[in-house]
């Protein structure tokens, strides 16, 4: 019996004291990034170049799924205005449902699955191949040189790749909406200008891509950099940093719109 | 002779499994030193443990009078440009060119200008014979050109300590010759020291001025490599001959044969 309840009880504490120690230790690599970014800054290429890897190649996915998931906008949106005779409010709606939640929220996943599991692969597989410890070893440290980069790289991108998520789908609403189902052009936009709010939506459409762009960048980094060096450590944790950067994009959107839109 | 590197009393346990036990050595300036044993010894640790990656449980590694365990983060680092590494395949950074892995260090730790780091890259590209291959990428080359551009690489800022991990691993007999040279001759043209971690006897009792034999996490045997070659030592006689069965056993341990075939159940029946 006595034998029985502390297998139960290793069972349940065994993962929890692995999970404390993998969050602190997550938590102290984020602190080290932060306190260790000067280097991206003081050489600013190497940032621009990440920038270009997680953010322009990123470019086609998000632009694509931009299009479609405004067009699908457009047709859902209309079909429900046009029964209470609103189908001018098109324009506001396609608008204000990327600008606010799907433009951050989709493109951040899309994000995680293309550029996050990118940068934990690279990085488990340097480490796997020694290029982290061969770095070490030439007394260059990895968190300012390969990790900083990264990180700040995944930050500045994330924004803009939300940003051009929600323009290219308020012009995909706009090609269903106006050009396919023919809703008033003028209507479409100017309701759409009235409505959304510079501070209150695209502001906050912003905060929320940057702030999921901090936690998937440092999800995926944290992965690779923790990831056991075979391939079964790099592959598992690249699948770890979808999953978990995923669950933590639509945790965090929940609680930043709970804030943000609160009354509104 | 003055000792560039002294190992005292050194001991070394991942959580509770011991992995290295009081181990005593001395590397002389100027000398290519070889650290040979078979797979799993302990012999890449003890490399770790001079290059401060890993600390001791108990003894210390002195690297030029300072003890490696004692120096904090800048240090360390400060130690670490004087030192040079050669991983077991290389480790090149697989998104530069050869010119730029050779370059990374006197980026990093230098304000030379670009021209004239062009000339020391070349310099050092040609010292190793691969001058012409500045600019292809670490995946056109071929598992010994690798290597010798890792080997440029960690000569890049002349260093006083060059350690090798598995050098000779998985090259072709020219290209073992080609590397075993380049060891001896780079340690003696930049005057400096070289540890060489490997279990490839034949290469490197050639190149060495002196030999250290590790087994079981323990130094069993140390001397010239000729008294090496002729030691009756088991385990080196063993080592050094290539035999199948000795000190190092054939057979991993097992039950008893008979027993896991169920011959005895088999008769009985």
């Amino acid at each position: 019996m006595l034998d029985r309840l502390q297998r139960g009880l290793r069972s349940v504490g065994h993962p929890v004291i692995n999970g404390v120690w993998r969050l602190g230790y997550a938590s102290r690599f984020f602190a080290l990034t932060l306190l260790k970014s000067s280097l991206s800054f003081r050489r600013i290429r190497l940032t621009i170049r990440e920038v270009y890897f997680t953010g322009a190649l990123s470019l086609i996915i998000i632009v694509v799924s931009g299009l479609f998931v405004g067009m699908v906008l457009g047709l859902q949106g209309y079909e429900t205005l046009q029964r209470y005779g609103s189908a001018e409010a098109l324009g506001t709606l396609v608008a204000l449902s990327l600008v606010r939640e799907l433009g951050p929220v989709v493109a951040a996943l899309l994000f995680a699955s293309r550029a996050g599991s990118a940068m934990t692969a690279e990085i488990g597989l340097m480490k796997a191949t020694e290029q982290i410890s061969a770095m070490e070893m030439m007394a260059v440290d990895p968190i300012a040189r390969v990790v900083g980069p990264r990180f700040w790289g995944g930050v500045i991108s994330m924004p803009l790749l939300a940003a051009m998520f929600s323009a290219v789908g308020v012009f995909g609403g706009y090609l269903v909406g106006v050009v396919l189902i023919g809703v008033d052009s003028g209507a479409f936009w100017s309701q759409m200008q009235a409505a959304v709010d510079l501070q209150q939506d695209i502001l906050n459409g912003v905060i929320k891509s940057f702030v999921f762009g901090v936690a998937v960048t440092a999800i995926a980094l944290f992965e690779g950099y923790d990831a056991p060096p075979t391939a079964e450590g790099v592959s598992g944790a690249t699948t770890r940093t979808v999953v978990t950067s995923s669950l933590a994009i639509l945790a965090l959107d929940f609680i930043l719109t709970a804030f943000m839109f609160r009354g509104v | 002779m003055e000792n560039l590197v002294e190992i005292k009393e050194l001991n070394f346990a991942y959580d509770k499994r011991p992995i290295l036990t009081g181990i005593n050595m001395e590397i002389p300036r100027g000398k290519v030193v070889s650290i040979m044993g078979g797979s799993g010894c302990g012999k890449t640790t003890l490399l770790r443990l001079i290059g401060g990656q890993i600390r001791p449980s108990q003894g210390h590694v002195k690297v030029a009078g300072r003890i490696m365990h004692e120096l904090d983060a800048d240090e360390l680092y400060a130690m670490r440009r004087r030192m040079g590494m050669l991983f077991q395949f290389g480790a090149l950074f697989t998104d530069m060119s050869v010119f730029d892995n050779v370059a990374f260090q006197m980026r990093e730790h230098t304000e030379l200008p670009e021209s004239m780091i062009r000339d020391l890259v070349l310099m050092k590209l040609h010292a190793v014979g691969l001058r012409g291959a500045h600019r292809l990428m670490p995946s056109e080359l071929s598992g010994g050109m690798a290597r010798r551009v890792a080997l440029a690489r960690a000569i890049a800022l002349d260093p006083m300590l060059i350690m090798y991990d598995e050098p000779f691993a998985g090259l072709d007999p020219i290209s073992l010759g080609v590397i075993g040279n380049l060891i001896r001759r780079l340690n003696d043209a930049l005057g400096a020291t070289s540890i060489v971690v490997t279990h490839d006897v034949q290469e490197s009792l050639k190149i060495v001025d002196y030999v250290y034999f590790v087994s079981e996490g323990k130094i069993v045997a140390h001397g010239a490599p000729d008294a090496m070659r002729r030691s009756e030592i088991p385990f080196v006689h063993q080592f050094v001959h290539g035999e199948m069965d000795g000190p190092v056993p054939f057979h991993y341990p097992a039950a008893d044969y008979s027993g896991d075939l169920e011959l005895a159940e088999a008769s009985g029946a």
